[in-house]
């Protein structure tokens, strides 16, 4: 008799305390354990299958697919690496785009092909609109971000500070990291300019210089956000740090994010990208 | 109002009107301060503020106000962009004028209620642009604090708090022994800059983020001997 058999078989009283037992072994194997180890159990469990996979999957399809009111595919769309080169480019985002005369972002680029291609409007684009609701339906610019991620995993970052605006991106950065302000005069150093630092059980990455942690936390950005239910682009990673700072709304694709992800990728030099990552 | 000592704002925001308010040599001086305040010396003040403004939206409760820096504000990001801790002259003197200014409670009661004092702690909501306008906000304690041993999902920026008055010897708040801790505790709450200039903890009472009320429940969590903190 096989096990699932004998399962099967048992009274349901009885499978209620046998599964209500193992319930209980759990907790108390748990708290024999530190809270961090519990953790990262539950993350390293949610490592085998990323859902960001399929995001990825859809994002290539729309990528190919002629749409917008030029009927036009993304496939001409130069991302760094001259038009229709995909594989690798987004390890060196943000960088200066001598057509826009901008240091642009991956998804500031992304956008900019969907309006200069396909004929989209840059309005249509905005903060309430870029990120789908928590367990809804991905947005197109979240399956399209998670594709040109995916096509650049291992790739090494390499964030220039060639041209005067990429440093001056770099600068005004920094500057925001540590600028503190709001109700609860808080900057982003206040949660990241130390090591081994938590809020709640949530470790927090040093930001503050090069270094593995800020190598590691611009590499699993974008990721699938399972306390979201869905994939998170790092235009929604920086807005809702800022949200928690108790800062306005970040625009879409705003100078400031520009700033803000330059500062961060420049600091990650060296690392490998390994987007999108599976987060909490 | 020209010759207005420091010890009389007890307010970072007043402080700045008020500072605005003084003679123009000194205005010209904090103005000079201003532009100094970032850190690398490529962006300019006034040109990161302007970038900040075009790049942030005012949504419920989070005004693009918020992106005016008080002067505090100003010389903690200053000095934690540079590294460079604030001139102890500086500190000190900002510390003490904002200590004498803390409002104690004309009524003299300090303890509310631990339990609700729990959930303050345990509230992370209130004045983010996605809360509503007007809803009372948390304290979020356990984002940074151990308190309450039941809660192990604590954080570690600040210190902990566990037996928090069982440690600092009160054995009963209400008593005449127990005032000085009891003062301080309430002054670390309403303005913790008036203890630890550059603090990372909110002004909870002079940033108007809990009311009286919410912090009397937060110091009974803290120093009440039933509170599970100190048992």
């Amino acid at each position: 008799m096989s096990f699932e058999k004998r399962f099967l078989d048992l009274k349901p009283l009885a499978v209620v305390s046998l599964i209500m037992a193992t319930a209980v072994c759990n907790v108390a194997n748990a708290q024999q354990k530190s809270a961090k180890d519990a953790i990262d159990d539950y993350r390293a469990s949610l490592q085998d299958g990323n859902p960001a996979d399929l995001n990825a999957a859809r994002g290539e399809a729309l990528w190919k697919t002629k749409r917008g009111p030029k009927n036009a595919s993304l496939e001409a769309c130069d991302l760094g690496l001259g038009a229709g080169k995909v594989k690798g480019a987004v390890g060196s985002l943000p960088r200066y785009f001598a057509d826009t005369n901008k240091v642009m972002d991956a998804e500031g680029r992304l956008v900019h092909c969907m309006v200069t291609l396909q004929g989209f409007k840059p309005e249509e684009f905005n903060a309430k609109n870029f990120t789908s609701g928590a367990g809804k339906k991905a947005t197109l610019i979240e399956d399209l971000v998670a594709y040109i991620y995916d096509e650049s995993r291992g790739v090494a970052i390499n964030v220039p500070q060639d041209h005067p605006m990429e440093k001056a991106a770099f600068a005004r950065g920094k500057d925001t990291f540590y600028f503190k302000g709001g109700t609860h005069d808080f900057s982003c150093a206040s949660c990241h300019n130390q090591d081994g630092k938590r809020i709640r059980l949530q470790e927090l990455p040093n930001l503050t210089g090069p270094s593995k942690a800020s190598q590691d936390a611009f590499a699993q950005w974008p990721a699938y956000r399972v306390s979201q239910g869905g994939l998170r682009t790092m235009q929604w990673r920086v807005q809702d740090c800022l949200r928690g700072q108790r800062m306005p709304e970040l625009n879409y694709l705003s100078q400031t994010s520009v700033d803000l992800i330059t500062f961060m990728g420049v600091n990650a030099n060296g690392g490998k990208m390994a987007a999108p990552a599976l987060k909490r | 109002m020209k010759n207005m000592p420091l010890a009389s704002i007890n307010n970072a925001n007043t402080a700045i009107i008020l500072i605005a308010k003084i003679s123009t040599v000194t205005s010209a001086i904090v103005l000079l301060a201003s532009c100094a305040a970032p850190s690398t010396g490529v962006s300019s003040a006034t040109d990161l503020l302007a970038v900040l403004k075009s790049s942030f939206s005012e949504r419920g409760p989070a005004k693009l106000d918020r992106l005016d820096q008080n002067e505090v504000q100003k010389i903690c990001t200053q000095s934690e962009a540079t590294g460079k801790p604030v001139d102890e002259a500086v500190r000190k003197k900002i510390e003490t004028a904002l200590y004498a200014n803390i409002p104690y409670p004309t009524d003299s009661k300090y303890i509310g209620n631990w339990q609700a004092g729990e959930k303050i702690a345990q509230d992370g909501t209130g004045l983010q642009f996605s809360d509503a306008i007007g809803k009372p906000s948390g304290a979020n304690c356990y984002a940074c604090h151990q308190i309450a041993p039941k809660e192990i999902s604590y954080g570690n920026l600040g210190p902990s708090l566990y037996k928090y008055g069982v440690n600092r010897g009160v054995r009963d708040p209400n008593s005449k022994d127990a005032e000085a801790i009891v003062k301080y505790t309430w002054a670390r709450l309403w303005n913790t800059h008036s203890v630890n200039l550059c603090s990372s903890m909110p002004r909870f009472g002079d940033a108007k983020i809990l009311t009286d009320a919410q912090l009397k429940d937060v110091m009974a969590l803290l120093l009440d001997p039933q509170s599970p903190v100190n048992k």
